[in-house]
C-alpha cells in the first residue's frame, strides 16, 4: 500500500505518471521534414490542453461518471476559473499559486450555489437548470459584465495593471517564482525535435495529483455512495442516507477541478474569454468524458486529448499538404484523392468529428477505453473484462417509455 | 398600449415559432424518451428544402452573351433558367415567388424519409441505451448533416423569400382600433403563426381522435404491455419519428423568410428548443405549447425600452431565467408527467 | 461526506513531491539563440493563415484564405504577380521573402479567441511561423494579436472593424490595414447629409459586444456633430436571430432612420425583418423612412438579397474600383477562383505582400526590423490610392468607400454599388482620439521574442 493505493492501482498511477511525463516524445512520432510530421502534437500548447481538459474531464467524470447526474453547465465553472485567474494576474502578481488558489475558491464557491440550486431536481430537469444557469452567466460575461470580463474580446493582462505584489521589473507573462511557464527546452536529436516546456510540466504535474484525488475518491467509500446514487437513487434513499449532501459535494468537487483547469488554462495563456462558458464549451466537456469513456479513470483524459488533437491537427491539414502527400501519383487519381480527403481535414474537420462520435458510440458503447481493452484483449488473449476497471463501465439502462 | 399590445402580438409570433419548433423535439424527446441533439438538424434540413426547391426552380443553363463582358472582361455567360424556357417567364416567376408555401409539400415527404432512416438506421439502436449516449450519437449526426449541407450550399445565409403578397406589414392596430401606424406587423409573420396553430392542432387531432394516436399514446404510457397485445408499437413509433421530422421541418421551412437560412441554424434553436420542451414538462404535448407561448411572450416584455433600462441585459437571460424559476418551483415543469426521465 | 477520507499521510507525501517537481526547472533554458522567436534556418520562410473555416464566418475567412494562397503565389513568382506590379514599392521580385521560397500553414479560428490563439500557438510553437495574418472578428483580432505580441512574431490583421484593434488594444507586433469603426462614421456622416438630409432623428440597434459598441459610438458622434438626433440606442443580443421585438418598437419612437450597428448574419437578419416590417414603406416626419448599415461585406450583401437595395453602408475596398491596383488584383483573383475577390479577402492579400515588402526593406525577418519599416511608411497601387501605415498606432490610413445596395444588380457580385470614394484626410484621427484609449494607449516596444 503506497499512498493508500492497493498495487494494482499503484502501478496504475506510475503508467499513466509515466505517460504524462514522455508525453513530448510520445506526440512527437514522426521526424521533423517527413511528411507525417503535420501529425506530431508534441508541441507545447497542445501537450498543456491536453492536461488542462483531462483536469477538466475527470472532474465532470466524478459528477457524471459516478453520480449519472448529466450537467451540462460545467463550463461555467471552467470560465470563472479563467476569470479569478486572470485578475489575480492583474491585482497581485503574476506567480502562479495565488491565481491557481484563488480560481479553485471562486470557482468552488459559484459551484455550490448553482450545485445548491440545480441539485433540488433530478434527470433532464437537473440538466437544463445547470445549462440555463451556465448560458446566462456566458451572456452576461459576454455584454453587461463587461467591466469584469472585458466582454468578447476577453480579459488580458496589461502592462498598466497595478500587480501590488510585483516589482516593476518582473516579466511580463505568468511565472512560477520568477521561472517563466512559457520557456522551453528543446532537444534536437535523430531529425526530431522534443520540446520540454515548463507550462506543460507544471499542468502536468498537476494533472497527475488531480489524477491520484480522481483515483482515491473511486476507491473512497464516498466514491461508491456516488455509484449507488447512480445505481438506484431511490433505494438508497430507503436505507437512510440522505444523497443530497453526496450529490453536491461531488458537484462541488467536480467545480473545483473545473475551476482549477480553467485557472490553469489561464496560466498558460492569460486570456480569459466568454465563449469558454457558453453551451458548446459544456457540452464538450460531456462529450469527451463519454467519448473516453464515462465513469473510467483513464477515459476522460483519453477523450480530451483525441478532441483537442483532432481540433488543432486536423483543421491544418489543408489541400496544399494534401497534395504534398500525393503528389507521386497521376494527376487525376491525386486530385480525385485530394478532393476526397479534403472533405474531412482543413474546413471539412468538423465532419470528421461527427463520424468519429457517431463511429465510436456506435461500435465502442464504452468509449475509447473500451477500445483500448479490447486490443489488449487480443494481444493477451483474455477476456476484455480482465482488465483494470472495467466494473465502472456505464450500465445501460432502460428507459423508453418509462 | 400599443406599445404594450405590439408586444404581446410579438411575444404570440415569437411563441408560436417556439412551440412549432418544440412541438417535434416534444414527440420525440418528451415521449420517446430520446435525447435528439440532431433536433437542430432537423429543422435546418426543413430550411433547406426551401432553399433547394428554390436552386431547383432556378436550375439554369449558360448562353453566352457577346454583347455584355463579366467582371474580367470576358462575354458574360448569362444563365437562363430551365424552367423559363419550358414554361414562359410568367409562370416560371410566379413559382419562384411561391417556392417557399410550395417547399412545405415539398418538405414532406423528404422530412418523412429522414425521419424513418434516422429511427431505423440509428436511433433504434439506442433506446437502451445510456441518455449520454444517444446525446453523443445525435450530436455527431447533426455535425455531419450540417457539413454535408455547408459542402452543398456554403456557409453564408440564403435569402429565401416570402411570396410578394405576403412581404411587407400590415397595418393591423388599424383593425382594432388603433391609430394608423402604431400597431404594425409583418404579414409573413402573422402567416407563420396561423400555420403553427394549424399544425399544432392537427397534431393533436390526430394523437387524440385517430387509432394510431390512441396506440402511440398507450405505447408512450407501458411500451411493453401494448406490444404483448400483439400491437407492433415499433413501427408505430417510427411513423411518429417521420411525424416529428416532418413538423420540424415544416417549421423550418415556414421559418425561412424570416431568417435566411445558414447550416448552422439548427444548433442555434437547439438548447432553446430543449428548454421549451423541459420548461413545459416532459411527456406533455400541451405543456410544451405553453411554455413556448409563456416564454415567447416574456422574451418580447424583456426586450422592451422600458424593461431594458431599469434591467440591462435582461432579454438576453430571460428565457434562462423563467426556465429556472419554474423548474424551482414546479418540479415536473408546467405540465410535466412523474417519472419521465426523471432518473 | 463523513465517509470521504484522503490520509493526511498521502496528502503530505504529495506535497514533498510537489516541492521537488518545483526545484528542478531551472535547469530548462530558452533553446534559441537568433535574437527573434522562429527565425527560418533552412531556403523557406513559413507564415501562417489563420482564418474562420467552421461557424457563420466561414464562407468569409475562405475567401481570404484564397487570397493569402495567391499572394504566396505572386510572392513566390508564381502567376502574373497581381499588385506586385502596381505596388509603389519595387523591393520584392517574386523570389519569395530575402530569397526563401514561402511556405504556409492554414488554422481555424472557429470565430472563438480561445480557438483562435490555440491555432495561432500550434503555428509558432509547431510550425515556427514568422507572421500571422488573417481573423473575421475584432475579438478574435485582440486576441490573436495580443498573443503575438507575447511570442515576438507580427500580427497581420484580417477584417477587424473595432475601434479597438488599433486603439486600446493596439500591440507593437501588430497592424491593422483594415478601416475602422471611427472610419465608417466619418465616411458615411456627410453622404448621409447629403442625400438623406441633416435633421434626421436616428435609431441605433446595436450589437451587444465591444465592436457593436465602439461603431454606435462612432456612427451616434459622427451623424450628431452635422445635425442629426438620437432616439434611442438598443443593445441587441449577438446571435439573436428574430430581431422582432426590437425592430417592433422602432416606429414608436418617431425616429426616421434605423441604423444597424450589425454584422454578418446578425445584419442579414435584422436588416430582412426591419424590411418586412415595412419600415422603408413608412413617412415618418415628412421623410422617407431610411435604414443605414455602417459597414458592409459582400457576402452580407449577398444574403440579404434584395433587401440592401438603396441601403447606405461603408467598405474598406470593392473590386468594382477603377484603380491599376484593384484591376490586376481582382485580374489573377479572378482568372484563378471565378469570381471577384471581397474586401476581406482583399486586406488579407494586401497586409501578406505588405508583409513581405517590409521584411525586404529592413532586411530582416526579425520582427522589430519589421515593425520599423512597416511604420510610417506611405505606398501606393494596392487599390486604396496613397496610404499610410501610422507608426503611433499601427492604423493604415486610406480613402473610405461609401456603398449603397445597387437597385438593378446585373449578377451576384455586384449587388453593392460604390456612392463615393471618401478621401484619406476626412477619416484622419489623431492617434490619441478619445475613442481610442486617448493619451494612455500606445503600442509600447516590439518584442522580438526569445
Amino acid at each position: 500500500m503506497i499512498l493508500g493505493l492497493n498495487r494494482r492501482d499503484t502501478r496504475f498511477l506510475i503508467i499513466v505518471i509515466l505517460l504524462t511525463l514522455f508525453t513530448p516524445f510520445l506526440m512527437q512520432p514522426f521526424s521533423e521534414g517527413s511528411a507525417l510530421a503535420q501529425f506530431n502534437g508534441g508541441y507545447p500548447d497542445l501537450m498543456a490542453k491536453v492536461a488542462i481538459f483531462g483536469i477538466f474531464a475527470m472532474g465532470f467524470n466524478i459528477l457524471f461518471g459516478l453520480t449519472g447526474y448529466l450537467s451540462f453547465g460545467h463550463a461555467a465553472f471552467l470560465g470563472v476559473g479563467s476569470y479569478s485567474a486572470v485578475w489575480m494576474f492583474k491585482l497581485l502578481t503574476l506567480n502562479v499559486f495565488p491565481a491557481l488558489i484563488f480560481a479553485v475558491i471562486i470557482s468552488g464557491l459559484f459551484a455550490l450555489i448553482i450545485g445548491y440550486i440545480s441539485l433540488q431536481r433530478s434527470g433532464i430537469y437537473f440538466s437544463i437548470l445547470t445549462l440555463a444557469m451556465a448560458e446566462m452567466s456566458y451572456r452576461l460575461a459576454y455584454s453587461v459584465l463587461t467591466p469584469i470580463t472585458n466582454g468578447e474580446t476577453g480579459l488580458q493582462i496589461r502592462a498598466t495593471d497595478p500587480r501590488i505584489f510585483d516589482s516593476a521589473t518582473s516579466s511580463g507573462s505568468p511565472n512560477l517564482f520568477g521561472l517563466e511557464l512559457s520557456s522551453s527546452f528543446k532537444w534536437e536529436v535523430l531529425n526530431h525535435v522534443f520540446t520540454f516546456n515548463v507550462g506543460f510540466y507544471f499542468c502536468a504535474f498537476v494533472a497527475i495529483i488531480m489524477f491520484y484525488l480522481t483515483l482515491r475518491i473511486f476507491r473512497s467509500p464516498f466514491g461508491l455512495i456516488l455509484r449507488a446514487v447512480k445505481s438506484n437513487q431511490t433505494r438508497l434513499n430507503y436505507t437512510g442516507h440522505n444523497t443530497r449532501p453526496y450529490t453536491l459535494a461531488a458537484f462541488v468537487i467536480s467545480g473545483l477541478y473545473a475551476g482549477l483547469a480553467g485557472g490553469l488554462l489561464a496560466l498558460m495563456d492569460p486570456l480569459a474569454g466568454a465563449e469558454r462558458m457558453v453551451w458548446t464549451a459544456s457540452g464538450e466537456v460531456v462529450i469527451m468524458t463519454i467519448l473516453g469513456g464515462a465513469g473510467t479513470l483513464l477515459g476522460p483524459v483519453l477523450g480530451a486529448g483525441a478532441i483537442k488533437y483532432l481540433e488543432i491537427i486536423f483543421a491544418k491539414i489543408n489541400e496544399n499538404v494534401l497534395h504534398g502527400w500525393f503528389g507521386f501519383l497521376p494527376d487525376g487519381l491525386e486530385d480525385f484523392i485530394v478532393f476526397i480527403l479534403s472533405r474531412f481535414t482543413g474546413e471539412g474537420w468538423h465532419l470528421t468529428l461527427g463520424l468519429m462520435f457517431m463511429g465510436i458510440i456506435i461500435f465502442l458503447p464504452g468509449g475509447l477505453v473500451q477500445g483500448g481493452q479490447r486490443i489488449a484483449a487480443k494481444f493477451r488473449r483474455k477476456a476484455p473484462n480482465d482488465d483494470d476497471d472495467s466494473e465502472h463501465h456505464p450500465k445501460s439502462t432502460s428507459h423508453v417509455a418509462e | 398600449m400599443d406599445a404594450i399590445f405590439l408586444q404581446i402580438l410579438n411575444g404570440l409570433d415569437k411563441g408560436s415559432a417556439y412551440a412549432l419548433i418544440a412541438l417535434g423535439l416534444t414527440l420525440i424527446f418528451g415521449t420517446l424518451g430520446v435525447v435528439n441533439f440532431a433536433h437542430g438538424a432537423l429543422f435546418m434540413i426543413g430550411a433547406f428544402c426551401a432553399v433547394t426547391l428554390q436552386k431547383l426552380f432556378g436550375l439554369s443553363y449558360q448562353v453566352i452573351d457577346e454583347t455584355q463582358t463579366d467582371f474580367l472582361g470576358k462575354p458574360l455567360k448569362v444563365d437562363v433558367p430551365y424552367l423559363e424556357s419550358w414554361l414562359g417567364p410568367e409562370f416560371s416567376a410566379a413559382l419562384m415567388d411561391w417556392s417557399v408555401p410550395l417547399a412545405i409539400l415539398f418538405s414532406i415527404p423528404i422530412m418523412v424519409v429522414v425521419g424513418f432512416v434516422m429511427e431505423r438506421g440509428l436511433i433504434k439502436h439506442f433506446y437502451n441505451r445510456p441518455h449520454a449516449d444517444q446525446i453523443l450519437v445525435t450530436f455527431g449526426l447533426a455535425i455531419v448533416l450540417q457539413e454535408i449541407v455547408k459542402y452543398f450550399y456554403g456557409a453564408n445565409p440564403i435569402q429565401t423569400g416570402a411570396p410578394e403578397m405576403f412581404k411587407g406589414a400590415l397595418d393591423f392596430g388599424v383593425l382594432i382600433g388603433f391609430e394608423p401606424n402604431k400597431v404594425i406587423y409583418p404579414v409573413w409573420r402573422l402567416v407563420y403563426f396561423l400555420f403553427s396553430a394549424v399544425v399544432i392542432g392537427g397534431v393533436f387531432a390526430f394523437l387524440r381522435f385517430t387509432t394510431f394516436g390512441m396506440v402511440v399514446r398507450a405505447g408512450m404510457a407501458d411500451r411493453e404491455t401494448v406490444g404483448l397485445l400483439g400491437i407492433n408499437i415499433d413501427k408505430r413509433f417510427t411513423i411518429m419519428f417521420g411525424l416529428a421530422a416532418a413538423v420540424t421541418g415544416m417549421a423550418g421551412v415556414m421559418y425561412t423568410p424570416i431568417l435566411a437560412p445558414n447550416y448552422h441554424m439548427g444548433m442555434d434553436f437547439l438548447v432553446l428548443s430543449f428548454v421549451v420542451v423541459v420548461v413545459g414538462g416532459m411527456g406533455s404535448l400541451p405543456g410544451a405549447v405553453l411554455a413556448g407561448f409563456l416564454l415567447g411572450i416574456l422574451q418580447s416584455f424583456a426586450s422592451m425600452n422600458e424593461v431594458k433600462a431599469i434591467l440591462p441585459g435582461i432579454d438576453q437571460i430571460v428565457i434562462y431565467l423563467v426556465a429556472i424559476i419554474i423548474l424551482l418551483t414546479r418540479p415536473r415543469g408546467l405540465m410535466g408527467k412523474r417519472g419521465v426521465m426523471e432518473e | 461526506m463523513s465517509n470521504f477520507k484522503l490520509t493526511r499521510r498521502g496528502m503530505m507525501q504529495t506535497g514533498g513531491a510537489a516541492g521537488l517537481v518545483l526545484a528542478t526547472p531551472t535547469l530548462l533554458t530558452a533553446g534559441s539563440h537568433s535574437g527573434y522567436t522562429n527565425a527560418p534556418t533552412g531556403s523557406t520562410v513559413k507564415i501562417g493563415f489563420n482564418v474562420p473555416q467552421t461557424g457563420p464566418y466561414s464562407e468569409e475567412g475562405l475567401d481570404e484564405l484564397r487570397a493569402q494562397e495567391l499572394a504566396v503565389e505572386h510572392l513566390n513568382g508564381i502567376g502574373d504577380g497581381g499588385m506586385l506590379n502596381t505596388f509603389s514599392s519595387k523591393a520584392l521580385d517574386g523570389t519569395g521573402i530575402l530569397g526563401k521560397k514561402v511556405e504556409f500553414v492554414t488554422g481555424d479560428t472557429q470565430t472563438k479567441s480561445d480557438a483562435a490563439r490555440a491555432s495561432a500557438k500550434s503555428m509558432i510553437e509547431k510550425d515556427q511561423v514568422v507572421m500571422i495574418n488573417g481573423g473575421s472578428s475584432s475579438g478574435v483580432a485582440i486576441a490573436v494579436q495580443g498573443l503575438c505580441q507575447e511570442a515576438g512574431i507580427i500580427f497581420m490583421a484580417g477584417l477587424t472593424h473595432s475601434n479597438d484593434t488599433t486603439g486600446k488594444d493596439r500591440k507593437a507586433n501588430g497592424f491593422r490595414h483594415f478601416f475602422n469603426g471611427y472610419m465608417s462614421g466619418a465616411a458615411l456622416a456627410p453622404i448621409l447629409g447629403a442625400n438623406l438630409g441633416t435633421d434626421r432623428r436616428a435609431y441605433h440597434l446595436t450589437s451587444d459586444y465591444t465592436w457593436g459598441w465602439t461603431q454606435s459610438e462612432s456612427m451616434i458622434a459622427s451623424t450628431e456633430a452635422m445635425g442629426w438626433t438620437t432616439a434611442e440606442n438598443v443593445l441587441t443580443p449577438v446571435g439573436a436571430g428574430d430581431f422582432s421585438s426590437y425592430i417592433a418598437q422602432v416606429l414608436g419612437s418617431g425616429a426616421d432612420t434605423l441604423i444597424l450597428n450589425h454584422y454578418g448574419g446578425d445584419m442579414i437578419n435584422s436588416l430582412t425583418q426591419s424590411v418586412q416590417f415595412g419600415l422603408r414603406d413608412k413617412v415618418v416626419n415628412g421623410k422617407n423612412f431610411e435604414i443605414v448599415v455602417p459597414l458592409y461585406s459582400e457576402l452580407m450583401a449577398a444574403g440579404a438579397g434584395e433587401n440592401i437595395k438603396g441601403v447606405y453602408g461603408s467598405m474598406n475596398w470593392n473590386w468594382q474600383l477603377q484603380d491599376a491596383g484593384t484591376a490586376a488584383f481582382v485580374k489573377s483573383f479572378g482568372e484563378k477562383y471565378g469570381r471577384p475577390p471581397s474586401n476581406s479577402a482583399h486586406t488579407c492579400y494586401v497586409q501578406t505582400l505588405l508583409y513581405a515588402d517590409a521584411v525586404t526593406r529592413g532586411g530582416s525577418f526579425n520582427p522589430c526590423a519589421v515593425g520599423e519599416a512597416l511604420e510610417d511608411f506611405e505606398f501606393d497601387g494596392m487599390g486604396n490610392g496613397p496610404t499610410l501605415y501610422r507608426g503611433a498606432d499601427h492604423q493604415c490610413f486610406k480613402d473610405v468607400l461609401v456603398m449603397k445596395g445597387a437597385e438593378n444588380p446585373t449578377n451576384a457580385y455586384d449587388t453593392l454599388e460604390i456612392v463615393e470614394v471618401t478621401p484619406r484626410a476626412q477619416v484622419e484621427y489623431p492617434s490619441n482620439h478619445p475613442m481610442f484609449g486617448g493619451d494612455e494607449a500606445s503600442v509600447g516596444s516590439c518584442n522580438p521574442g526569445a
